[in-house]
């Protein structure tokens, strides 16, 4: 009756077999494990968060980390010290790997928030009516137009410089570049075809965004996290660099370079390595984000 | 109930633009049958998928009545419309864009039947193979995603997607405009085989007339906004009326290339359907156009075995394509 099945269908599809339900990760994977470059990038990253957690283990904080050390000043990089020391006597690589669980976690928790919120405002903005996204964009436009790190400065001096106030500096000044990110990523995504095929076999409102316009949007807002987490160390960096961080004695690598930056010319090493690590973090960050823009694309083929 | 699955009166479609109001679809009326198939012809940008989006109550209509088993559906609420999707379903045109590149075929078949809980959990997987089976889509592509498929399978997806809710009615919105001929007669042939299994009633929306002829029992033809022809399917390729209608099916490529055949050449693009002049709108690329043909608001005319036509014209064109 039915002439469009090819009568050798039905008996080729018990030779070939079904295909196992993978799911979207594992394929993101499986693309991600080609690039040569985002596998460097995620190993470098994976050894400075792992010597990060298990710092403690490496370094004691109290012995080795802020105790100073007169007798042990500006070393240069020996077997005793690896790295050298610093202008009070400490273990810089000591310091470098206790100053990486500083940056990082806060790098991440910055961009989650900034991303959540980003993330919220934009698709408001790009979901809903022309009025309220006119709204919220200007907003953020007055934003955009305050570099980044001028606003964080300007938020942490008038806040007083703690953990907590550089988490919040730093978080609201990423925010308009999600926000614009999402809301670029939801416009062009409400016009496909399949949103209104998902209307048209009843989804509702709620379900077109969570099941249909997310999933499809979040590859750009995944890397440009990734690429964010970068800039957020590097911020954090900056603002201790000028003491509206970080405070000292405890090891931040900003911190650490505007430090040893009057012993720059007799003991190169104090500036040198936590510079290096500053600049591997947001090298392997960059990498992957450039990786993860490739993987997650589905229509590349495996 | 009436015999008429679905009637539209005078339905309207107006879209505000910047240089005035876009008629996209403008006092059109038309019923069809239950069982049957209405081929809705027309070329590109003639309110032909508007009509389709307006039936399905994607877009809301200016003014008119689109009577589904004697319910309009212009005036329904939210929730009626959402229990209206169990019965009325559409096709897309292209198989790509209207599948959600992020969820696999068994989610994307499965979805309508989760949002209506047409299925328990456990039996939705059982549920998404019959219907696999059904529209001829082998079961190993279940996990695969759309951009793994051909054009012909990802369609088949769009169909069981449409059929999994059970409905009286599709709306095809050129099903097959966009796949290769080879796999657009597999298509057509499923898409039969489904109405006489099912019963379903189409409104068959193209731009092909050669598929349209083998489709449907009945034909409409739109030209920018407007009804310019409608008749029984045979009866309008034996006694066509409007010029355009004519143009349109001289334009069929023949079978035979001995065959000589005589082709209207149309001159001209469409005119803007914005705020367009009262009067026939085909009148600027008639081959038969007069002074009477524009300025005045044109009406059906009967020609019997409910064929009609706009055409103000047609009794003499008729007389003169006869005697020829």
């Amino acid at each position: 009756m039915n002439t469009t099945i090819i009568p050798s269908k039905n008996q080729r599809s018990e030779i070939i077999p079904e295909k196992k339900k993978k799911s979207q990760l594992v394929s993101i994977w499986k693309r991600l494990r080609k690039n040569k470059l985002a596998v460097a990038g995620l190993v470098i990253l994976t050894f400075i968060i792992l010597s990060a957690a298990f710092a403690n283990a490496l370094f004691d904080y109290n012995t080795v980390v802020i105790q100073q050390n007169a007798a042990d000043r500006l070393q240069p990089p020996s077997a005793k010290h690896w790295l050298g020391t610093d202008e009070l006597g400490r273990d810089i690589l000591a310091r470098i790997v206790h100053g990486a669980r500083v940056s990082i976690p806060i790098a991440f928790t910055t961009i989650l928030i900034a991303t959540i919120v980003g993330g919220l405002i934009g698709a408001i903005s790009g979901y809903g009516s022309k009025r309220v996204d006119n709204i919220i964009m200007r907003i953020m436009d007055i934003f955009l137009a305050i570099p980044g790190i001028l606003l964080s400065i300007a938020i942490v001096a008038a806040l007083g410089p703690s953990l907590r106030n550089l988490l919040i500096a730093i978080s609201i000044a990423n925010i308009p570049p999600f926000a614009r990110i999402v809301r670029a990523s939801v416009l062009s995504i409400r016009n496909e075809e399949f949103i209104e095929a998902a209307r048209a076999i009843g989804a509702n409102d709620l379900r077109i965004i969570f099941k249909h316009i997310i999933p499809n949007s979040m590859a750009p807002v995944i890397v440009q996290a990734t690429l964010c987490i970068a800039g957020s160390i590097l911020e954090i960096a900056a603002l201790s660099f000028i003491g509206l961080g970080i405070q000292p004695p405890a090891p931040e690598w900003g911190a650490m370079l505007s430090g040893g930056r009057q012993y720059i010319r007799y003991a190169w090493w104090i500036c040198a390595f936590p510079g290096i690590a500053i600049m591997l973090t947001i090298l392997s960050l960059n990498l992957l984000g450039d990786g993860l823009r490739d993987a997650l694309d589905p229509k590349l083929k495996n | 109930m009436s015999d008429n699955i679905l009637e539209v009166k005078n339905l309207i479609k107006h879209f505000k633009s910047k240089n005035g109001t876009l008629h996209a679809v403008d006092d059109v009326s038309f019923s069809i049958k239950r069982g049957q198939t209405l081929g809705l012809v027309g070329e590109s940008g003639c309110g032909k998928s508007t009509i389709g989006r307006l039936i399905l109550g994607l877009h809301q209509a200016t003014s008119g009545e689109i009577l589904f088993n004697g319910q309009d559906i212009c005036k329904m609420n939210k929730k009626q419309i959402h229990d209206l999707r169990k019965d009325l379903q559409i096709i897309f045109q292209d198989p790509f864009a209207s599948l959600n590149p992020r969820m696999s075929i068994g989610e994307i078949i499965g979805e309508p039947l989760l949002i209506y809980k047409k299925v328990k959990r456990a039996e939705l997987d059982s549920e998404v193979r019959r219907l696999m089976d059904v529209v001829g889509l082998s079961k190993r592509f279940i996990n695969s995603y759309p951009h793994e498929l051909d054009g012909g399978r990802r369609q088949r997806v769009g169909i069981a997607r449409a059929l999994s809710l059970n409905p009286q009615f599709i709306v095809c919105d050129e099903p097959v405009s966009s796949l290769d001929v080879s796999i657009q007669a597999q298509v057509l042939n499923l898409l039969k085989d489904l109405q006489a299994e099912y019963g379903l009633t189409y409104l068959f929306i193209t731009h092909d007339l050669s598929v349209v002829k083998y489709f449907s029992d009945k034909i409409a033809v739109m030209y920018l906004g407007q009804l310019v022809e409608i008749a029984e399917s045979d009866e309008l390729f034996k006694k066509t009326v409007h010029p355009y209608t004519q143009a349109l099916l001289s334009a069929i490529p023949a079978p035979n290339i001995r065959q000589k055949m005589q082709r209207v050449k149309l001159i001209g693009e469409l005119t803007s359907p914005i705020d367009p002049e009262p009067g026939c709108r085909f009148a600027k690329r008639c081959l038969y156009s007069q002074a009477q043909c524009v300025g005045q608001d044109l009406e059906f005319k009967d020609f019997g075995n409910s064929h009609f036509c706009s055409c103000c014209r047609a009794d003499e064109l008729l007389n003169t394509t006869i005697s020829q």
